[in-house]
């Protein structure tokens, strides 16, 4: 079993010493049906954007517990950004409104923590949307960037 | 001890250009755990799948990674492969590094770590992967049809014909629907009853098909292949096997009713067969208006029916039977012009619908076929037609275009045409959408040699005057404002779905969009089913349609249903949710977080007091599998096979190893 409890965690990094070359690693909980095909499609569109995120496919963004995103920020994560259908298009009809749901709460939740709110970023990107999920890579990417290497040990999780 | 194998496919030079596909292959091999890798130009190939099979054996791998393009494209493939060898298919897993890796970096630098990345997390997610087992279940092979209508009808006979059982619910007394009631079919000016009622006969003489009239459908549980339907059959009050329909029961009776067949403007009796080619010919008494119900004395049918089919005494029944497939034909309603109280709909009599036109142009109409004005029952000469009535009109509910009013408007200046050939129609419009094979022809055979009048604009009033009625509209072409003295109005009122839509959806499970039509499971590419497996849609429930397209889309269905019964039993969605009994505490916040219902409470003795208590319970044949109840689950109770928790956080803390953190 994953270490999946969230206890104190005081686990000091040497990434801020090495700040110039330091990049944001950032992880992305993407949908099946809408939002990892749109990162599929932004692929066989040959489209480009930063390689900071790495992905986790979910069935559904209702199945993005957050205690995978403290789970992320407790490891020392940069950003994590959960993705999934549309309003009204979800494949299992309302997943993604629980999500709608869950994630500013988690996010309000981290924020008074000391994860900086924008670390984390929850959007609607379809499965046509390669565009979108590039851009929303860019931007989440240049956000994290500004805000620096999260320290996980100046918070509480 | 896991016995992991990771191959790296190359992808040609898509993906072996921007990643070192060797150097993945050789750091994925010093991963605990990982007893063999390789990487191959084409890994879905036959010999890459060759391969990867003959490394199963060599190296007793018990898991694989393919380090490839999205499972979206290949994991089917590689879970097949990997079956051949003896592996259970779902201990393949897939590390997408071409869509999400080297096709959006260019940098060999940037895109091999990634690629790594990518390939890690794959293993670590596939060290929790399960035999995951498709259990068999069992198939109804009948169908029930809702709706009895042009859409149901046919979707009946081609389940039937494909030899399935099919059982048709209709809520009226006769199949045949709206159709029936239309005069003419455009473009081709067919007449609908000469189409329509063979198929309406086909359908009662057909052995596979059984119809139930009168009757609607109450309740539905289960899931695809086993529906469980509740169907109440109203009570008709006349004998359906005695019945010969000789007709003598409504010569004799002596309540009027206005027909709702003739949309008002004709009469029928309180015991009546909706309309002569009806199907099952066999009358129906209406309750509400019969003296013998309301006053307890006539019964008059009665005595003179000479086989004894009048039975006053019938009662509702209700019946449960077991269904493998529902199709939804349940069609739409006309919106009720009343309502938009500047026409003078309701107000003045020679304000009527468009449905109200077809039955006065047709033969077996309240005028028999005659164009008459229904106040004074004489020939207009100018008759002014109004599309776009309630639709494409937020302001009375209805945003969207109802598709075929364009289409049977210019099919009314033309019949209007024929019938009184010294007649005048207008036609006030916003956009003329002829969009389906055959039609803007026939609009513009309408315009040229009808001598119907186009006029671009919307009416704004419509008063009475002189006996005449005064349209007063805008010609947005002449940028004028108009006035045509009219002798009949025909409005084309918009389709909107049955006043009952939304209480249907909830009896068949079905959603619903923000004007109440039922969803498809994806607009484009399922448009006939519905995301509840094994209940699909046809005609005009959905969204309005014509009658080609509602043809379409019930053959669409029944292809479907027949694609399902040929099968001989279903199989079970493995990735799907699983109760742990042990620790669920029955709060069931999972039960009111499931799109699909699948979870329900049940009864267990628990293991250690040997007390009942109860546990959330998932249904499989109903669990999509979203996981929104392992999201929602405060005691980490429910676990999502394919997707636990376990392995999504096992694919982070693989990651996190990787970068030190």
């Amino acid at each position: 079993m994953a270490d999946t409890r969230l206890t104190v965690q005081q686990t000091a990094k040497e990434r801020v010493a090495a700040q110039t070359a330091w990049e944001p690693l950032i992880v992305a909980f993407l949908c099946n049906w809408c939002s990892y095909a749109g990162a599929d499609l932004a692929g066989s569109s040959r489209m480009s954007y930063p390689p900071n995120v790495r992905v986790v496919r979910v069935p559904c963004s209702g199945r993005v517990n957050p205690l995978f995103i403290m789970s992320c920020f407790k490891k020392g994560f940069d950003g994590v950004l959960v993705a999934g259908c549309h309003p009204g298009d979800c494949h299992y009809v309302k997943g993604n409104y629980y999500a709608r749901r869950r994630m500013p709460l988690a996010q309000e939740l981290l924020e008074y923590m000391g994860v900086e709110p924008g670390r984390i970023r929850f959007d609607w990107v379809s499965a046509a949307e390669s565009g979108r999920f590039a851009q929303v890579v860019q931007s989440l990417t240049e956000q994290v960037r500004a805000l620096g290497p999260f320290a996980v040990n100046k918070v509480h999780i | 001890m896991a016995r992991i194998g990771v191959f790296v496919c190359w992808c040609g030079s898509n993906i072996a250009k921007t990643v070192d596909v060797e150097q993945v292959a050789a750091e994925a091999g010093t991963i605990p755990g990982v007893v063999h890798s390789a990487d191959y130009k084409y890994m879905c190939s036959q010999p890459g799948q060759a391969m990867l099979r003959e490394a199963i054996a060599e190296h007793r791998l018990d898991r694989v990674v393919v380090a490839a393009c999205s499972p979206r494209l290949h994991e089917a493939t590689f879970r097949n492969c990997i079956a051949a060898a003896g592996l259970n298919p779902f201990m393949a897993e897939i590390a997408n590094i071409r869509e999400h890796c080297s096709w959006v970096h260019g940098d060999r630098a940037v895109a091999t770590p990634k690629a790594l990345d990518l390939t890690r997390m794959a293993v670590a997610r596939s060290r929790r992967n399960e035999a995951l087992v498709q259990t068999e279940i069992p198939l109804t092979k009948r169908a029930l049809v809702v709706g009895g209508g042009i859409a149901g009808i046919q979707a009946a006979l081609d389940i039937a014909e494909a030899g399935y059982q099919v059982t048709l619910v209709e809520r009226t007394p006769s199949i045949g629907g709206r159709m029936a009631q239309y005069d003419k079919t455009f473009p081709t000016l067919d007449c609908a009853a000469c189409i329509l009622t063979p198929k309406m006969v086909e359908c009662a003489s057909n052995p596979n098909i059984r119809i139930v009239t009168h009757a609607e459908v109450e309740s539905v549980s289960g899931f695809v292949g086993n529906f469980e339907v509740t169907v109440r059959r109203r009570a008709r009050s006349v004998d359906l096997e005695k019945c010969t329909g000789c007709g003598i029961c409504y010569e004799k009776c002596p309540v009027k009713v206005p027909s709702e067949f003739d949309g008002g403007l004709g009469m029928r009796k309180a015991i009546y067969v909706p309309f002569p080619q009806a199907v099952p010919n066999v009358p129906v008494i209406d309750r509400e208006h019969c003296t013998y119900y309301l006053r307890g004395k006539c019964r008059l049918c009665e005595k003179f029916c000479t086989i004894g089919a009048v039975r006053f005494d019938e009662t509702d029944e209700v019946f449960t039977e077991k269904f493998g497939a529902i199709v939804t034909a349940t069609g739409f309603d006309v919106w009720d012009q009343s309502a938009a109280g500047e026409y003078g709909a309701g107000q003045y009599p020679d304000v009527i619908s468009g449905l109200q036109f077809e039955r006065l142009a047709n033969a077996s109409g309240p005028t028999a076929g005659k164009i008459l004005r229904p106040s004074d029952h004489t020939e207009p000469k100018t008759v002014v037609f109004v599309a776009c009535v309630g639709s494409r009109d937020p302001a009375h509910g209805h945003p969207y275009c109802s598709k075929v009013c364009c289409m049977y408007t210019a099919k009314h200046a033309l019949l209007l045409k024929e019938k009184v050939p010294d007649a005048k129609a207008y036609i006030f419009y916003m956009d003329i959408r002829a969009n389906g094979k055959g039609y803007e022809e026939f609009v513009q055979r309408v315009v040229e040699r009808y001598d119907a009048t186009y006029v671009r604009g919307r009416v704004s009033r419509i008063y009475s005057l002189d006996g005449h009625l005064v349209v007063q509209g805008a010609d947005t072409l002449l940028g004028k404002q108009v006035e045509v003295h009219a002798d009949m109005v025909v409005l084309a009122t918009a389709m909107e779905p049955r006043a009952d839509a939304k209480d249907v959806a909830r009896r068949l499970g079905l959603s619903t969009d923000q004007d109440n039509w039922f969803t498809e499971a994806h607009p484009k590419l399922r448009p006939v089913e519905v995301l509840t497996a094994g209940i699909y849609l046809a005609g005009a429930c959905h969204y309005p349609k014509d009658i080609p397209d509602t043809v379409a889309q019930a053959s669409g269905a029944a292809a479907k249903v027949v694609d399902l019964f040929a099968k001989p039993h279903l199989l079970s969605e493995p990735m799907i949710a699983f109760v742990d009994d042990a620790t669920c505490a029955a709060c069931l916040l999972c039960k009111e977080v499931c799109p699909f219902t699948a979870i329900e409470a049940a009864e267990i003795t628990d293991m250690a007091t040997r007390k009942p208590r109860t546990v959330a319970r998932v249904n499989s044949g109903l669990c999509h599998g979203c996981g929104t109840c392992v999201a929602a689950c405060r005691s980490a109770s429910i676990l999502l096979r394919g997707f636990s928790d376990d392995q999504i956080l096992l694919q982070i803390e693989s990651l996190a190893q990787a970068h030190g953190l």
